[in-house]
Parts: C-alpha cells; structure tokens; sequence
C-alpha cells in the first residue's frame, strides 16, 4: 500500500510504501517505522486487572467517571479529531477538565500566541521559499528525523531549489546531531535565549550600540552576522522547539521571537513556527478551540468552558488534587508528570485508552485497548504547521477504535446525566 | 408534516409581498396543501406573524485555519456565554464563536444556511471537519485560486481548457463550492513582503497581472457554468483610493451575461469603497461604486457592514492584514499556505467616536441604501466588520432614515463631509430587505431551492413577531430590531429548532458542494497537478476531502 501517513511525530510524513506480508514500512525513519513494526500491546480490557468486555470495561470506566465530581481527562496527542472531539464533548458533559500534552510542552507557545499572534506559515511554504531556517532549540535530527529532507534543510523547492540555496542556522545550548548539518551553529548558554533574540531586536532595529560585547555566550560580533543574515534573506524561517518554549523565559522567549519575526516583517520576511511533537498533538488543540473555544486547560465544571492554564492544566488539577478521576487517553503521564502529580494519580481512579502498555497501565483501574491510528484505522490528524491528513488504515483488527469506545462512553454518560 | 396557519408571508421569488396564507411541509419541503393529511399535520399558528425563507449568509468566515487560529489568538473573546451544557452544547463567544455557537446563533435568528469564504484547497479537510462540528444550519465553501501558482501557469500558457479543468478537480477535491479570488496576485507578491497596487501590475515572478487572473478565471467559470459566479475580493483592499481598482475590477464583467445570475460577485465591498488619498483625507467611495454597479446587469455585491464593537479581521489578503497589524499595533497571524495563498488575523474594534470607523460603518449602508436590492446581499463578512448576530441592526436601519438619524447623532461628525449617508433618503422596504437577505443571495449563490417558500423548495422558514400589515417600520426600528433578533420559530427542513430563541432541537445541516468533474476532461491538468505535487508537503493521493468523510454531504453536479 502506497501514500501511507505516518503517526508517530508532528511531521506527519504521508509517503510511507507498507508491505503487508513482511510488515514492514519503506521510506519513513526508524522512529516511524518502529511504529509500524509488530509491538506489544495490551491484549484485552482490563479491570483491576481482570479481562473483561470492551462493553464491560466501558460501563466501568462511565461509572466511575460520571460519580466523580470533577473528573481530569487528559492526553489525546497521539489520537485522531474524531476521537478528540468526542473526548472534548465527554468532558463538557461530565463537568470535567480536557487537558492535553501542549500543556506540559509547547503551550507556552500558545500564551506567546495571545500576546502577539503567530506569523507563520506551512512547512510547504519553507520548502519552496525559505533561503534561511534556523532551528532555534530544537534538535530534528533526532526529533523529526525527515523533517529536513522533506520540509527544511535539504528539501527541493520550487523557488529554492536545493541545500546549496538554502543557509541553514542552528541555535542551541550544545552540538546536536541538527548542528552538524548546519552551516553556522551558534551555541548559547542555557537560558539565554531571551536575552539574545532581544539583541537581535536591537541590531536589525538598528540600536547596535545597546549590545553588550557578549550576550548569553555569543559575541556580539557574531550576532551582527546572525542579524544581517536575517535582514537579508528575502524569505527566512524560525523553527523552534522545547529549548525555546521549556527553558527559563518560556512563554516570554517565544513572545520575544515572535517580535524578532514582526520587525524583520516590516522590510523582508520571514515566518516563526513551533517543532510540534506528537502526531496530532496540534489537532489536540485545534479541536477544543473550535469545539468550545480554548485549547487546552479547559474546565467544565460550571457548565461552560473556562481556560487557565495556571489552575487547568493537568499537572496543576493533580498537585491540588482537583480531580477524582482521571481518563487517560494516547498518554504516559506517569512517565511524564512530575512526581508529586503522579502520586496523586495513583490515589484516583484511573481509566486508560491506549494501544500500547505504559507505564500509566500500571495504575490505571479500568484500560481499554484500542486499535492503532494510521495502521489499523483511519482518521484525521493535524501535522505540525496545521496542515490535515487523513490516517489510513492498513490492517484488520479486533480492537476497538479511541472513536467507538469514546461514543460508547458518551452514549452512557447521557443517559446517565439525562 | 406542518402546517403553518395564518401567517403573513413575504416570499420575493415568487412576488408574494404580505399575503395571508398558509403553508404547508412535508418531508423538509414545501408542499402544496392537498399533498398533506392535515389532521397529521403539526399546526404552528402564525396569526399576525411576518413569514419568510430561512436567511442565507453567503459571505462568512465561519470555519477552518483562520477562524480557529482567532480563537486560539484571542481567548478573550470567549469569556461571552452563551449556554450551558445541557441538553444542548455549551457555547461561548462574543463575536468569534465556536462551531457550536455558531450553528445555535444562526438558527435563533431565523438563518439557516452559512457559506465559508474562504478556504485555500490544501486546508479543506480543515475547514470541512469544522463545518461538520457546526449545528443545524446548511454549509458550503469556497476554495480560494487567486493566487495559486498552478492557476498562474495555466494563464501565462493562456489554457482556458487546463484552467477549467483545474478548477473542476480543485472543487471537487476540496469539496468547494465555487471559484474565490482573494486580492488576485498580492498574496504571492506578499511572500516576499510586497503586494500589488493595481490590475496592470505585474505579479512578482510571473507573467500574469490581476485583470488577466480575474478574467480568465471568470471566463473559465462561465464556460463551466458553475452555480456560483466568480467571488471577488479585489485588490487594494483597506486603502483609500481603493474605489477606483473596485470600479475597474467591475467593469472587467462588461459583455459576458448568464440568464441565472451574475458574472461577478464582489464581495465585502463597504472594504473597497474607500475615496482619498490617505486616512487624513479618506472619504466614501460608495456613491461611484453604486453608480457603476446599478448600471451592469451582470454583477452583485455584498456590503461587508461595519458593525460599532468588537471584531476581528481574517482574510487571505496577508498583505493587508500586516498593514493592519502595523497601523493598529494589533497581534498578528500569517499563514503562507504551500506555494497556493496565504492568509493573515488581526484583532480590531469599531468605535463610533473614530472617524475612520464611522466612515466604515457608514459605507456599508450607504452600499445597501444606494445600491438596487436585487444587487446587493446583506453580510458583514462576519467577523471582519463585526458579529453575524447584528444582521438585525443592518435590516432596521436600511428599512428607517429616522433610526439613521439617531445613530448618526452618536457618532464621529467626519461622516457628515466625508459620506452621502446624512443625505440618503432612501428606506428600503421590508420586501426588499427580506430578498437582501434570502431570495438574492440563493440566486447570487444559485441555490434554486434555497431563499424562497415556492412549492418543492427546502423547508428552511422563519416566523418574526412582526406584522408587516400593520407595522410602521420607519418609526418602529426598535421593535423591528428586536423582532428580527430573535425568530418566533426557525424550521430547519420541516423540523422547528429553535423558539423565541430558545432551541428546541439540534439537527444537522448539509453541506453543499459542487461536482464539475464530468463537464471537461479533468485528466487535461493531471500531469501539470502532479508535476507540482514535487513541491507540496502532502502527496497527491492525500490532497483533499473525499466526499465520505462528510457528514451529510450534498453533491451538486454541473453537467
């Protein structure tokens, strides 16, 4: 089968050749492809580790979360819209808190967003226009491993046509694997970023003589070069990942790289855009926001939607123990979540939807197995620049999709809540 | 089946003008009395009641990147409730709404049919997945080719057959509607920061100007007699001066002619009427742009009102919504999309105590008083000039010069010199408004089933609290208002969803699209699409919405 779509990361790559025989993928990288290969799962639903029925372990799981005053359902990263939409609608019915990954990830990406917008673009724009792309605290080599090739570094474009027209930057904190293929690497020190993008502000706005010699590791002079490169390419491209969005600054430094964008805007241009992780962890919140209004951190309890990322956010509901049951689905907060959250989580119940054992399995009451997304069901998902592909499914199977067992739980819960 | 009993109807399409009469629905449409058992029938008493088609909103931004990407920019603008979860979806939003929002807001004031206006071919599964999540009311879209590259090369090879066949696998792939040329050429001048300045100029890299995009995609949309002409947003966009390009890209329709409806719909034009030659010096345009349109047969246009609050601008104009961002100091998105458009949201607000806003709000009615009704469709390019929800206030003032009065009192004085607003006697009557906002734009759109009460037609009908027998509607604009705000009853293909603005049942809409796939040879651009797929991000397996994936898909073929 030819044209497959990928759902491992943000890159969404949709060229996959799958051999059905030999199970095996062609052209995706090996974080795809261990995708697709054969890997253990969780065989059947599971309560208290009893097997039982999908249509047991649902009535369980409903049970549970519809007796709980304010239930945490949270995850949905590497799911479909369909399923999304549905969890979104469960949690409105349920007066409970939707949450997803970004909250522990890129969101503050998205409060940068509130307060400046976001100048970009889709990963096919940077492929035929862009002459620069700088990968500012992200590392695609290892996190997106063809996102160069078919987006960014050595993609072949329309207008740019091939590496030798493209100039690409690294910024980060050490050498990756992204910097060896860069032309110039610039190597900050940690939590500097702020501070130099504000450089950067001041030399392409000509106020050069504000800079510091040095600023974050960086000498001034080779900040100028950086700045000048900017202002003189007639179409350029930031790509930042967590080193912008998780080190200290965190919103402000990508609210500060959004201004950076809007300056160099008024005489070339340029575009700004998160390396998003997860396969559909933009669709995470694209969904909510046009099903009820926000994105993320979002609590129902007073029969409409609120958003406060500094109360609703997943790890802040658990830390304050503000829920009393928790739905995970496509997730691991338990490998992921700090250690105070995690202890709580263990003190609820906890229901999981999930292909795959993890180790939020290990305390989850009730899991529900379900098929795989881009192998064993179809679906929409959003790649990292906002751009839609519809998953494809491949194989047969026996497992029941997020979207079947997520309308099963929604029908229960409104005839429970009448 | 139902029965609506007594009530005052006025139907433009079929030159009823407030006759008493009775209506009858039987399987969504409308039926004639002896097709239905009237003892079976539900019986909704419209005594003294004003009825009328469902309205139709053919100019909204009401789903996909943009609006979502608002949302998610301005989340302030959901602190508005709206409802409570319940029997009924949980909404928010002041005037960006959710999906939910939308469906519900539409329907409580007797709307029942909303086009998308915009959305770049790639976006479409987007922009269909939030249509879907959109409530009660009929949808469609319009996929946007004014500035796509392989729309550029089939006019520099002067191929109108590869043109039409490009558009004809575009609609279909992107389950559209019809042809929407935003700011033709500017948006691909834009990606390396320019725009261009008028219909001779030269698009950057390409041997195409705007006059030769408009006009080959017009002719091309002729010779495929699409339902929907030619949807132009024109160049030059928010600049004063802009009339004259405005008046130009008009006369670009003169000797074509379609016996069903236009050549050219141009489109938020309150937008495109700006006279002057800065904003020291702007004025109104709109009595030129009236002339020129009141003398052509083959061209409408929408008003794109300006309503006073909050609102936020979303086009695929990107270069004019980064001048916007400059002039106002706003937060700013831009989505350059592939090598097809781009797109761009600012956050705005229309005070009346800001002249250039009153001027605004001014052109557009001057738009709708000067313009002859069967030309020009009621919109506020929702969110651009400001809520859908505020229709109401743009009917009750075209219908009273005396509520003109009062709200001209209010406002900024530069109107008086700069506007003929003050001047214009003219009040539309109830009549005329009814076919602004139903009858015209299902003829604009061609949706011959929609926007009339005729026999066979979509029982999409709204009951207003007013009695045009007895109303006096250029002294009771208050009431008038009001009135229309709320529908008595809105019915959605024969079933009532929504009361006194209330709802009462949640249905859901079809969404219309237009299959022109059998009228050329589409295989012709085959192999210039694929040659492109090199330089898109998706393959060209993946490119599009298959008509599956709707929910309730509503095929419209072109033979």
């Amino acid at each position: 089968m030819e044209d497959i779509v990928c759902t491992f990361c943000g890159s969404v790559c949709d060229d996959g050749e799958f051999d059905v025989e030999k199970r095996r993928v062609k052209r995706f990288c090996r974080l795809g492809s261990s995708k697709f290969a054969e890997k253990e799962r969780i065989k059947a639903p599971m309560v208290e580790g009893k097997e039982v029925s999908y249509e047991e372990a649902i009535d369980y799981a409903v049970e549970i979360l519809v007796n709980a005053k304010h239930p945490l359902l949270y995850g949905w990263a590497s799911t479909v819209n369909e399923a999304i939409r549905l969890g979104v609608i469960l949690a409105e019915k349920l007066g409970g808190v939707y949450d997803q990954c970004a909250s522990v990830c890129h969101a503050p990406g998205v409060l940068a967003v509130i307060e400046e917008g976001l100048p970009g673009g889709t990963l096919g724009s940077i492929k035929n226009r862009a002459e620069v792309v700088i990968f500012w605290g992200a590392n695609p080599a290892e996190a997106h491993p063809r996102h160069g090739l078919r987006y960014s570094i050595t993609a072949k474009g329309l207008l740019v046509k091939d590496r030798k027209q493209r100039k690409v930057i690294v910024v980060d904190v050490r050498p990756t694997k992204t910097a060896k293929m860069a032309d110039i690497f610039v190597q900050i020190k940690p939590g500097y970023d702020y501070a130099i993008l504000s450089a950067l502000r001041a030399i392409i706005s000509g106020n050069a003589d504000v800079v510091p010699k040095e600023v974050g590791g960086v000498s001034k002079e080779k900040l100028i070069e950086l700045a000048e490169i900017m202002k003189n390419a007639k179409y350029g491209a930031v790509l930042y990942g967590l080193g912008v969005s998780q080190s200290r600054g965190r919103d402000r430094n990508v609210e500060n790289a959004i201004k950076l964008i809007q300056l160099l805007n008024r005489t070339t241009r340029w575009i700004i855009w998160p390396m998003r992780g997860h396969y559909n962890v933009v669709g995470a919140g694209e969904v909510p926001a046009w099903e009820v209004g926000y994105s993320y951190a979002i609590d129902f309890s007073r029969g409409y939607p609120r958003f406060s990322p500094a109360e609703f956010s997943a790890v802040e509901v658990l830390n304050r123990k503000d829920c009393d049951a928790a739905l995970i689905v496509a997730s691991d907060p338990v490998a992921h979540f700090p250690a105070s959250a995690v202890k709580y989580l263990k003190e609820i119940p906890v229901i999981q939807i999930d292909p795959y054992p993890n180790m939020t399995t290990l305390v989850s009451k009730v899991v529900i197995p379900s098929a795989v997304y881009g192998i064993e069901a179809e679906g929409s998902t959003y790649r990292m620049d906002g751009i839609v592909l519809r998953v494809k499914k491949i194989l047969e199977t026996n497992y029941w999709t997020d979207e079947k067992i997520l309308e099963e739980m929604l029908k229960r819960v409104e005839k429970l809540k009448g | 089946m139902l029965w609506i009993k007594n009530g005052v109807v006025v139907d433009p399409k079929n030159r009823i003008n407030a006759e008493k009469m009775d209506l009858f629905v039987k399987d969504g449409k409308i039926v004639e009395e002896s097709k239905v058992k009237k003892g079976d029938c539900k019986v909704i008493d419209a005594s003294g009641k004003l009825v009328v088609a469902g309205g139709i909103d053919m100019h909204a931004h009401i789903a996909g990147g943009k609006i979502n990407t608002g949302r998610v920019m301005r989340p302030e603008e959901m602190r508005v409730v709206r409802n409570i979860a319940g029997k009924f979806r949980a909404t928010v939003g002041r005037v960006l709404l959710t999906a939910p929002a939308i469906g519900y807001e539409y329907a409580k004031m007797g709307y029942t049919m909303s086009f998308e206006a915009a959305t770049p071919p790639i976006t479409s599964p987007h922009t269909h997945e939030e249509l879907d999540a959109i409530p009660i009311i009929d949808k469609g879209a319009l996929p946007v080719f004014g500035n796509w590259h392989l729309v550029f090369k089939c006019i520099e090879e002067k191929n109108l057959e590869k043109l039409k066949s490009l558009i004809a696998w575009t609609i279909e792939r992107s389950k559209g509607f019809g042809v929407k040329i935003v700011n033709p050429g500017g948006v691909e001048a834009w990606m390396y920061g320019g725009n261009v300045k008028g219909l001779d100029e030269q698009v950057p890299g390409f041997a195409v100007t705007p006059r030769e995009i408009i006009t080959w995609l017009m002719r091309a949309n002729e010779e495929l007699n699409l339902p929907h002409s030619i949807h132009l947003h024109c160049n030059n966009l928010g600049i004063p001066g802009n009339y004259q390009t405005t008046i130009e890209s008009i006369k670009l329709a003169n000797g074509l002619k379609n016996e069903k409806r236009q050549i050219l719909h141009v489109t938020h034009v309150q937008f495109n009427s700006y006279a002057g030659n800065s904003w020291r010096d702007v004025a109104s345009g709109a009595a030129e742009i009236a002339k020129i349109v009141n003398s052509m047969d083959n061209v409408t246009i929408d008003m794109g009102q300006a309503i006073f609050g909050h609102a936020t601008a979303m086009t695929g104009d990107a270069p004019f919504q980064f001048t916007l961002h400059k002039l106002i100091g706003a937060r700013w998105s831009n989505k350059d999309t592939e090598v097809e458009t781009g797109a761009g949201i600012v956050p705005i607000g229309y005070l009346p105590s800001n002249p250039v806003h009153t001027l605004q709000w001014a052109i557009g009615l001057e738009l709708g008083l000067l313009i002859e009704s069967d030309k020009v469709v009621l919109t506020t390019d929702y969110p651009n000039g400001g809520p859908f929800t505020e229709y109401p206030y743009v009917m009750a003032m075209l219908m009273s010069k005396k509520m003109r009065e009062g709200e001209l009192k209010r406002v900024h004085q530069y109107v008086q010199k700069a506007t003929t607003l003050p001047s214009i006697e003219t009040e539309k009557t109830l009549y005329e408004v009814i076919h602004m906002t139903r009858s015209l734009p299902a003829r604009v759109m061609g949706l011959d089933k929609k926007g009339h009460l005729g026999i066979g037609a979509d029982a999409d009908i709204a009951i207003y609290d007013l009695n045009p027998l007895t109303t006096d509607f250029s002294n009771e604009f208050d009431r008038v208002y009001k009135a229309f705000k709320v529908s008595e009853f809105t019915i959605k293909d024969g079933d009532v969803v929504a009361k006194k603005g209330e709802l009462v049942k949640e249905v859901f809409g079809k969404t219309f699209w237009v299959d022109a796939s059998k009228k050329v040879d589409v295989e012709a651009v085959i192999p210039d699409v694929k040659s492109y797929f090199d330089f898109y991000t998706v393959q060209f397996s993946n490119y599009g919405v298959d008509e599956r994936w709707l929910k309730k898909s509503k095929r419209i073929e072109v033979i």
